[in-house]
């Protein structure tokens, strides 16, 4: 496939429904201004705004994700939910960049591998001799920083690109930061890596406990996923999806493409650091496996999972893939396993190009009828 | 009463899930569930699913039952990485509620579940495979034992051998991980001790293809080479070597002289001949259980159904490790109860039966063994095979310094240029 083909493929497949959610959302209410009951009380506007826009659905989401861990075992919690919110953010970079920007990058998850090693590296861990044991409130944010650097720079590097040719210099990227912490023992401690990454104890609260672990997690990806909401309404995103679909006439309409690209690279990288500190303190180590070439191709894999076409994909897909990854050998015994986990993945990307969220909205087109009598009836009081 | 219904209830649970898993034999009280980790994905797919294989022929033995209680065996997967094989470790111990966890099977995996036991100390966690000395020389578990020695453990005897055979000076050529440092160590620690010299090391990358620049490195007056080198790398090394002109007898790790080795159809083939090596286990060792276990191996798995001619490495430290789990359950009689104090305990003082003769543990929980040093011969047909030269009990990990003495191997340590 040519560079301009795998564009066009991006663009079309994307360029429909991508736009629509974010434009969607804001647009709907204002046709009925007159039969909005907070148009003339003093109530504030976030909360205005809130009341039009909040769904049944939404509600019911943030319920069950706040309700789900006094409800759930330590290990759902902890392996099935805050694994998935790790990952799935993780993913969302990903959703951001390709799906939004229009660029593949297989680089999300060494982003997120420097963030861990570089938290790792200035903290503390069991090996005192390479980690500098600095308190977490500086190597954090250091670690942090240094990762949404890296990731700009990545970007800065791969830009020229399209397509295809992203993907390769992303992977080799991302290959060669495999080969170095493999390699290197002075500072990343070759492959045995770096143990005992252990969150701080801060307000007395162990937050490795499975429950105050779930909501570190659920916070940061909360956050993740309304910023990229955010960003893709912004003047910003709304530019960079423009370029993603045509960056020549946006070049001519005097924006600095390869600016717009390189700040969604920074922006997706600072995601995967947030994401890649937090996988650091799930498995408690960093090692060159968990940077491989398996990884960064099971980030794809979670985001394409999921679908690509609004943010809430990249966590379906990442809890699909963690329920998979655990379950599937209860299903088949020995060495079968990986052919349950690979034929569903098969069927969901044959059966819907979009994820599962192609498969919700064919859903929902399905039942289409009846909801379009509900729906304007559901936003009155 | 309220115990009554609290045991009313577990039982029930118990047999629900026995019913599900096993087709409903719940006569026997209730059933023991052991977890079972190898790795069968990954670099060592082959091994784990042989490893699963010795775990499997020891709960076979005896006959799936110990004490009137059933073996449940519930296995699970990883791919020699850490982080998977600790998620793989919680879902058996959380999710499936596991009381003996049996795993994993490489080293840095070894050190993460080690680690992860700290967390569960409700659970007995007993090795699988793996061998990194750090496991249980640096901050032990209290309740994660190993029932098999390790790298360091396996070269001892290989130093002695060498100066009986008159080799004074030797050049290490190795894969730089832990693994081959804790072998160099173990042959060096004993080989310094007896006035040999080591002045050259070569550390080669894992998977490396290219040795020329080894091969050029090594000194004209060095009597050997110990080679450290995984199977495919070590048949890659002497074909470089022959053709380079090397004639230096060698000196092999553990998983050096295997197989592929011994298959090798270079003109230096007969070379090969009087090559020493050692290892926890040798094929051809003559001991009346070993050659039960052997057979007992080859019945249950032919190579038709997929076992190996000869159980591998792994099967047999598996086997090892899992009848350790199952001797301890009878010697206290399938008694779990008191946070497993009862089961520890006999844990740390049995002395365990192995094919390879008895084996014990340190303070650390750290299996004491046998070692076997094994030399290349020509059979009447002209094929090469390992013949045990010498068989090393009591190894300690140690390596027969003090513990405060004793420092893990690493590229530098130990020395004696």
């Amino acid at each position: 496939m040519s560079a301009a083909q795998w564009r066009r493929a991006m663009s079309t497949g994307l360029a429909g429904a991508a736009p629509r959610v974010p434009v969607g959302r804001t647009a709907a209410p204002s046709p009925a201004p007159a039969a909005d009951p907070f148009a003339h009380s003093d109530a504030p506007r976030w909360l205005k705004h809130l009341w039009r826009t909040l769904a049944p659905r939404h509600v019911f989401t943030a319920l069950l994700v706040l309700i789900f861990p006094f409800v759930a075992t330590p290990f759902f919690t902890f392996q099935v939910a805050s694994q998935s919110l790790v990952l799935g953010l993780i993913a969302l970079s990903l959703t951001f960049l390709a799906g939004y920007g229009g660029m593949v990058s297989l680089a999300q998850m060494t982003v997120a591998g420097i963030a861990g090693y570089t938290m790792a590296v200035l903290g503390t861990s069991s090996s005192p001799e390479i980690s500098l044991g600095w308190p977490w409130w500086v190597a954090v944010p250091a670690a942090v920083l240094l990762a949404t650097v890296c990731s700009a720079l990545i970007g800065w590097l791969s830009v020229r690109t399209e397509g295809i040719y992203t993907i390769m210099i992303t992977l080799a990227i991302g290959v060669a930061f495999y080969y170095i912490v493999l390699q290197n023992y002075s500072v990343f401690n070759g492959f045995q890596g770096l143990r005992e990454l252990k969150p701080p104890t801060v307000f007395g609260v162990q937050w490795r406990d499975p429950l105050p672990f779930y909501f570190l997690c659920l916070f940061w990806a909360g956050a993740g996923y309304f910023l990229v909401r955010y960003v893709v309404r912004a003047p910003f995103g709304i530019a960079l999806q423009g370029i993603r679909d045509n960056p020549r006439r946006m070049e001519a309409l005097g924006y600095g493409v390869v600016a717009h690209r390189v700040a969604a690279y920074a922006l997706s990288g600072l995601l995967a650091a947030v994401a890649g500190i937090l996988l650091a303190w799930y498995n408690a180590l960093m090692t060159p496996g968990s940077v491989g070439t398996g990884w960064l191709i099971n980030i794809l894999v979670i985001a394409v999972l999921g679908g690509m076409k609004h943010p809430i994909g990249a966590f379906l897909g990442a809890l699909v893939f963690v329920l998979l990854q655990t379950f599937a050998i209860d299903v088949i015994d020995r060495e079968r396993f990986n052919l349950v986990i690979g034929t569903v993945f098969l069927a969901i990307v044959l059966f819907s190009p979009d994820g599962l969220l192609g498969l919700w909205a064919k859903l929902r087109s399905r039942l289409s009828p009846t909801q379009a009598m509900t729906s304007p009836q559901r936003r009155q009081p | 009463m309220k115990l009554n219904r609290k045991v009313w209830v577990r039982s029930m649970l118990a047999a629900a899930a026995t019913a599900a898993l096993a087709g409903g034999a719940w006569a026997q009280g209730q059933p023991v569930k052991i977890g079972l980790l190898a790795t069968l994905e990954g670099p060592f797919a082959a091994g784990g699913a042989d490893g699963m294989r010795g775990a499997e022929l020891a709960v076979k033995q005896r006959g799936g039952v110990v004490a009137g209680r059933k073996i449940e065996v519930i296995k699970a997967s990883s791919d020699a990485k850490p982080d998977v094989a600790v998620n793989a470790t919680r879902k058996l111990v959380e999710q499936d509620k596991v009381e003996i966890m049996v795993g994993p099977l490489s080293g840095g995996e070894g050190i993460a579940v080690k680690d992860y036991s700290k967390t569960q100390p409700g659970v007995t966690f007993i090795n699988g495979g793996s061998g990194a000395q750090a496991t249980t020389l640096v901050n032990p578990s209290p309740n994660f034992f190993r029932f098999n020695t390790e790298g360091g453990q396996w070269m001892v005897g290989l130093g002695k051998a060498a100066m009986d055979k008159g080799y004074k000076r030797v050049m290490v050529i190795a894969e730089d991980y832990a693994f081959p440092y804790s072998q160099v160590q173990g042959f060096m620690s004993e080989y310094c001790r007896l006035g040999g010299k080591v002045p050259e090391k070569a550390w080669v990358p894992l998977g490396g293809k290219d040795y020329s620049s080894v091969i050029a490195k090594i000194p004209k007056d060095v009597d050997a080479l110990l080679v450290v080198l995984g199977g495919a790398d070590a048949v890659n090394f002497l074909t470089q070597y022959e053709n380079a002109g090397g004639d230096k007898p060698m000196l092999g790790g553990s998983i050096t002289v295997s197989q592929d080795v011994l298959n090798y159809k270079g003109k230096r083939r007969d070379s090969l001949v009087g090559t020493l090596s050692a290892g926890p286990l040798a094929d051809a060792y003559d001991g009346a259980e070993w050659k039960a276990f052997v057979d007992d191996y080859r019945k249950t798995y032919p190579v038709s159904a997929g076992g190996f001619p000869s159980p591998s490495l792994f099967a047999y430290v598996y086997y090892v490790n899992m009848k350790a789990a199952l001797d301890g359950l009878a010697a206290v009689n399938g008694d779990l109860s008191g946070g497993q104090a009862k089961y520890r305990e006999a844990l740390s003082k049995m002395v365990l039966k192995t094919p390879n003769g008895d084996v014990r543990l340190d303070a650390n929980r750290q299996a004491i063994g046998t070692t076997f040093v094994t030399e290349v011969v020509k059979d009447a047909q002209g094929n090469l095979f390992n013949k045990v030269n010498r068989k090393v009990d009591n190894v300690e990990q140690t390596l027969g310094m003090s513990a405060a003495d004793f420092k893990i191997g690493s590229r530098d340590v130990p020395a004696c240029p």
